[in-house]
């Protein structure tokens, strides 16, 4: 316990120290100035942009801005669902894997455009080399450079006070997001990784006798350098159907306390690129308190949770005091595994070291919660912290609204136009969530599972949705809207009405709000900044942070509690088995 | 938006060319020079042959013989197995310690199925080790030994699991206890730089070092 509370602190400790030099580093990428790797990539971003026929000093307003977004997006889609449709013809094809079927892929190819990264497929049983590499590695990279791109313009349209309507240029945010800050981080952590045993080979899967004559398949592949951006990213997608617990993505407690530091790292860091550039360091602390806080207490319920052994291990005459280790690793412990489980559903990373479905019912309402508060809580690369800033936009309306002042931030006033578009922001992902949830609950495909486990089965359907509507990806994988793999039937997939629902979802609850936090900041970009009088709600202080958590449990509890009490918590109220 | 589609073309084409050839080619390459044996699949081998990879479980099994002296088989015709009581167990798998065709056994905490399935490994668990270790109840047998991993081939059981299966090990073997106590330590994985996971003793690893200290026919 003690020792596990002291790597605890070590994996959040090398966090937050990374906070400021990453945050200043990506604050001086993208406002243009030198850094270290300046003249390695300066003469590279100057052939993009030729080539791209634009340049750094051609700004574009909030709609060119969102244009080139979406245009980029479903560039990258077609793209993906080519080469996923393609796989007779690829290259590093050693299985001569065929392709998926155009529902599941529709669902894969949405799900990594969106950086979701939800898995209806099982990586090693379907997936060619070339696939993983040039198709889902690519968008693991790309959909999370769009991330903190959107995250960077919204940021400039806050500190603009150049009274012009510019927030920025899509494809050079979008090529400085990669080439200065995914590329670097993942060739280097990618290396680390190999040095553990994560593996990284083009060669075919290898057959051999084991030790005691069981013949066994070892499935190989390029994992490491897709592994790195998967947690950087925020992405989630395994290259093995088991994701993070399998040995060959994550090989010892080293590598472990890395990949949880990698998807924390970016979310958290982006706090001080916007203190820097909205030229208030203690605004981007503010906002790393408010999520640091909620985050603490989500690693703390699942922490102490999967301490003790769940009902059906009871059964066979196991200990309560027993860990949960069903569904976990022994490198990893009940610890590694708890931290992990708040971490990946904090962000919207979605990779998972254990069987979220295996959690004890307490432990399980960690990742719920995560998942209702909108992924705030340092949230997905960039994600994360635009829809927060859309949250202190709330909070900043509600305190003006308490000590009966027009409610500004960062100087600009906030009126009816931003409002709406900040409400309707915040509205959508839950509104997402609990339609396709009801929809899919009442379904064919998703009441038996009621009927079947109880409280859990409507717990798998909720958190499909809720999932991918967040554009998280991990799963209560018993979901029945998924072909359970078994043996003799290892290559899994969802169901048709699972794969359309899902993959409808995740690009709606991506783009819609993505093109609205757009709207909001070029709403806010040109707008004159007022000097703060005594009158003005200040966002730098205790108090607004205490304000901005209440507006972010509010918003979430009264969304989402009803669903969440039908679910983990009527579980975690019984001893009875389903 | 014809203006913003060109732009967005070559972009995710240059991105598929740098991105999804060129940088897993470069870490590929440079893996195979400094750890060729790591990013290949940590493969172990015993007279040059490789019996495993030392990241992942493998079945320690043997053929069960029916009444006749031929091997078992099932109604699907696959062969029964039986834990190999020479070797030391790796925890229970769904997936039969297949490492190409990975999945988790998605059992929540209140299945059913969940229940009646860590009665049957508990079952089993005792039937194995019981006759060796009399002391032994439901109450005291770790609970990795009763409970499948996630990734269905942990490498990895508890030094608490190893200890007990210890009891059988020395009986089978005909070497003292003391002695395979011994081999636990020295294939134990600790905590990475002392601090971060959890001690997990290597099952494959330990078989072949009992393998070496004590042969058996």
């Amino acid at each position: 316990m003690a020792m596990d509370l002291l790597a605890l602190a070590i994996i959040l400790g090398a966090i937050v120290v990374c906070v400021v030099p990453l945050g200043s580093y990506m604050a001086r990428v993208f406002t243009g100035e030198r850094v270290f790797l300046t003249p390695l990539v300066a003469p590279v971003e100057r052939a993009w942009c030729r080539l791209l026929g634009t340049s750094p000093e051609r700004g574009q307003d909030w709609k060119a801005y969102a244009k080139s977004v979406v245009g980029f997006s479903l560039a990258s889609w077609l793209l993906l669902y080519v080469i996923l449709r393609t796989q007779t013809i690829h290259p590093w094809n050693p299985e001569n894997f065929h392709s998926g079927t155009w529902d599941v892929t529709f669902n894969t190819v949405s799900s990594f455009v969106t950086n979701t990264n939800w898995q209806y497929y099982g990586g090693e049983t379907t997936m060619t080399y070339f696939s993983q590499m040039a198709g889902l590695t690519v968008q693991n990279f790309a959909s999370a450079a769009v991330g903190i791109a959107v995250a960077i313009a919204v940021i400039r349209g806050l500190a603009n006070r150049s009274g012009r309507s510019y927030i920025g240029n899509f494809w050079v945010d979008l090529f400085r997001a990669t080439a200065y800050v995914l590329v670097p981080i993942s060739v280097v952590i990618a290396i680390v990784l190999v040095s553990q045993g994560v593996l990284q080979t083009l060669g075919g899967y290898v057959t051999l006798k084991g030790l005691a004559g069981a013949q066994q398949t070892l499935a190989l592949g390029p994992v490491a350098s897709q592994e790195v951006i998967k947690e950087l990213g925020t992405n989630g997608g395994g290259f093995f159907n088991v994701n993070s617990s399998m040995p060959f993505e994550n090989a010892n407690g080293l590598t472990n306390a890395l990949e949880i530091w990698l998807i924390l790292l970016i979310p958290a860091a982006l706090t001080a690129t916007y203190g820097r550039m909205v030229g208030s360091r203690r605004q981007g602390w503010a906002i790393f308190a408010a999520m640091g806080v909620l985050f603490l207490a989500s690693v703390a319920i699942v922490f102490f949770a999967e301490r003790h052994a769940t009902p059906a291990q009871q059964f066979a005459g196991i200990l309560h005091s027993s860990g949960n280790m069903e569904g976990k690793e022994v490198r990893f412990g009940t610890a590694g595994s708890a931290l992990w489980a708040a971490v990946t559903t904090v962000t919207s990373c979605g990779a998972v070291n254990a069987a979220f479905e295996s959690l004890t019912a307490l432990g399980g309402i960690s990742p719920f919660s995560g998942l209702s508060v909108s992924e705030v809580v340092f949230g997905g690369v960039g994600s994360g912290l635009y829809v927060m800033l859309i949250f202190v936009i709330l909070a900043v309306f509600i305190g003006g609204l308490m000590v009966g002042r027009t409610p500004e931030f960062l100087g600009k006033k906030i009126e009816a136009r931003e409002m709406k578009l900040a409400t309707l922001t915040v509205l959508v992902t839950p509104l997402a969530v609990l339609i396709t949830a009801g929809v899919a609950v009442a379904s064919k495909y998703g009441a038996p599972s009621v009927y079947a486990e109880g409280p859990q089965g409507f717990s798998e359907s909720l958190y499909a949705y809720l999932s991918q509507a967040n554009n998280n990806g991990s799963a209560f994988a018993g979901y029945t809207g998924y072909y359970q793999p078994q043996p003799g039937n290892i290559g899994a997939h969802g169901i048709t009405f699972a794969d359309l629902l899902g993959g409808l979802t995740m690009l709606g609850a991506r783009f819609l709000p993505m093109l609205l936090v757009l709207a909001v900041a070029g709403s806010l970009t040109a707008k004159r900044a007022i000097p703060a009088s005594a009158g003005t709600l200040r966002t730098d202080t205790p108090t607004f942070v205490v304000l901005l958590i209440g507006v972010v449990l509010l918003l979430g509890a009264l969304t989402f509690f009803p669903a969440i009490l039908l679910g983990p918590v009527v579980q975690a109220l019984t001893n009875r088995l389903f | 938006m014809r203006q913003y589609l060109r732009p967005a073309a070559l972009a995710i084409v240059l991105a598929t060319l740098v991105l999804g050839i060129a940088y897993p080619l470069l870490i590929t390459g440079v893996a195979k020079v400094a750890f060729p044996g790591k990013a290949d699949g940590s493969l172990v081998k015993v007279g040059g042959r490789a019996v495993g990879s030392s990241l992942l479980a493998q079945a320690f099994t043997k053929p069960v013989l029916g009444p006749n002296g031929k091997p078992k088989v099932d109604s699907d015709g696959n062969p029964v197995t039986e834990p190999d009581p020479r070797y030391f167990q790796p925890r229970p798998s769904v997936t039969g310690y297949n490492p190409a065709g990975t999945y988790f056994s998605n059992r929540g905490p209140n299945s059913a199925v969940a229940a009646y399935a860590f009665r049957a490994n508990m079952r089993a668990y005792l039937a194995l080790e019981k006759p060796y270790d009399p002391s032994l109840t439901a109450a005291t047998v770790p609970v990795d030994g009763v409970t499948t991993s996630a990734s269905g081939v942990d490498p990895h059981i508890s030094p608490a699991n190893a200890r007990v299966q210890a009891y059988r090990i020395a009986s089978q073997r005909g070497i003292p206890r003391s002695e395979v106590l011994k081999l636990i330590d020295q294939n134990t994985d600790g905590r990475s730089l002392g601090v971060l996971g959890m001690p997990g003793v290597n099952v494959l690893k330990l078989n072949l070092a009992l393998d070496a200290k004590a042969p058996t026919s």
